[in-house]
């Protein structure tokens, strides 16, 4: 049970938080998806605080990131596997 | 956990029940705060609730004014009421529909007496009520007579991840006692309205939803000067790792559980069809939200926040639960419930709504909130429009 680093809100989701008050590049973290109580791994490239989100895939420009199921914007700038995903790489599609 | 089946409430004459027994000193306009804080300073035991509006406005701006300054003395956490007015008309009309609970209600204006001999004359009053008040006792009453309102703020991720969803957790436990609940702001379910619409429990309030969030988002996309950035998000909710509005709004909408909405209201109407989950269209920053959901007669508010704000109520006692656990620590005195061993994942969804009824519970019989004890009474009505 503990030793939770990142959490997946559903199994489709591209990204995951961070729920430890800081993971450091290259840290193997452990991540517990939510939806289906099932576990994964990944590597980070990034220092990532708590709260924010890692990609758990790489995602190219244009694509949708997806958190709790749903597309919750898109791709502004190529993301590689276990970089930040926020505010320079991702937009909304609303405003 | 076994849910209690009552706590100890105010039973008010209209039927209703209050957590609180406030006596409330109500300006109708901006001009008339001084003659209410006076007042408020003198009689102990009474509350002033000064705001910015009330001269001048008009149309459906106007009716909202009205109806948020009728339906905060309604609530049933009012046990008595004192309208000041500079003029007479707009003063009775609030007194009128006000009386109809059944509550002491009196109302007094200012134009052709001044400030001082107003003052005197109402203070007398105000002791009056305030004496009265105070032999009001609590008596046990169902867990129905509880109509609870949500809304959070400053959040972060940790928010949709679990403080919200343990208020969706409350929703789903107590929903069944027949309690009314109430969910609000229209602005930050953008992008994820679609689906919040699929919650209604009839195609007419799904319909209704969506016509209420298109008219919000039209007036959005008719002021905004760039991407909202700041605003929505706000620095604190990017600070706090959330992205975009779309990421906010499934955030946010976990705080409704698996529930339904039977209807949805305007701002500060009261519900009219019976227990359960109600949508009420809102602003979504934290003090007009709240003011308006206590105007539409809820009597207890569940606040989760991410960052940390730290809002409170006149009238409304506010309960705040975090899950971050950075905020617990450095906001501790703001903080009624720490659900931040989610995260952890040393407590578990289910565990945390236990301990938010416990919480809600223990507000409701007349524990004071963080926001109470702290002094925190932001009364905010929302404006529409300019006035004339």
């Amino acid at each position: 049970m503990t030793g939770t680093d990142i959490i997946i809100h559903n199994k489709k989701d591209n990204v995951g938080v961070v729920v430890i008050e800081k993971i450091i590049p290259n840290q193997d973290c452990n991540c517990w998806i939510m939806e289906n109580d099932d576990s994964t791994k990944i590597q980070s490239k990034n220092e990532i605080p708590l709260g924010h989100k890692i990609a758990m895939t790489d995602l190219s420009e244009g694509d949708a990131i997806i958190k709790y199921g749903h597309d919750i914007g898109k791709v502004v700038k190529a993301i590689k596997k276990g970089e930040h995903v926020h505010v320079h790489n991702v937009k909304t599609k609303k405003w | 956990m076994e849910i209690p089946k009552s706590f100890l409430g105010y039973k008010r004459e209209n039927g209703r029940a209050g957590t609180r027994n406030h006596v409330i000193i109500l300006p109708v306009d901006d001009i008339s705060n001084a003659c209410a804080e006076a007042v408020a300073n003198n009689i102990k035991g009474t509350i002033a609730l000064p705001h910015s509006y009330g001269r001048l406005q008009f149309g459906a701006d106007l009716e909202l004014h009205f109806r948020t300054m009728i339906g905060t003395g309604k609530n049933p956490n009012v046990a008595a009421v004192i309208v000041i007015g500079i003029e007479p008309k707009w003063t009775k009309r609030i007194v009128d529909a006000i009386a109809k609970t059944g509550k002491p209600v009196e109302g007094f204006s200012i134009e052709g007496v001044g400030d001082i001999d107003t003052i005197a004359k109402v203070s007398k009053k105000a002791q009056e009520f305030s004496m009265w008040a105070s032999e009001k006792h609590r008596e046990e009453c169902p867990m129905s007579d509880l109509w609870i309102s949500v809304k959070c703020g400053e959040s972060d991720t940790t928010s949709g991840l679990a403080s919200n969803p343990t208020v969706g957790n409350l929703m789903e436990k107590l929903e069944p006692f027949g309690v009314h609940l109430c969910f609000g702001e229209t602005s930050e379910l953008t992008g994820a309205e679609t689906v919040c619409a699929k919650r209604g429990k009839t195609p007419e309030a799904e319909k209704k939803f969506m016509k209420t969030w298109n008219s919000y988002n039209d007036f959005i996309l008719k002021e905004a000067t760039d991407d909202l950035s700041e605003s929505q998000p706000t620095a604190g909710n990017i600070a706090g790792g959330l992205t975009t509005i779309e990421e906010k709004a499934f955030g946010n909408f976990q705080k409704i559980g698996n529930l339904k909405f039977i209807d949805v209201l305007e701002p500060a109407e009261e519900p009219s069809k019976g227990k359960g989950l109600y949508f009420m269209d809102t602003s979504s920053a934290a003090a007009e939200c709240v003011t308006l959901q206590a105007a539409g007669g809820f009597n207890i508010h569940l606040f989760p926040t991410g960052q940390g704000n730290i809002i409170g109520n006149p009238i409304e006692p506010v309960i705040k639960l975090t899950a971050n656990p950075l905020t617990a620590k450095t906001m501790s005195e703001h903080i009624d419930v720490n659900v931040s061993k989610i995260l952890s994942r040393q407590m578990n969804l289910d565990q945390a709504g236990d301990e938010l009824i416990k919480a809600t519970i223990r507000v409701a019989n007349g524990r004071l909130t963080c926001a109470e004890a702290l002094g925190h009474r932001e009364f905010v009505m929302t404006k529409l429009y300019r006035s004339a």
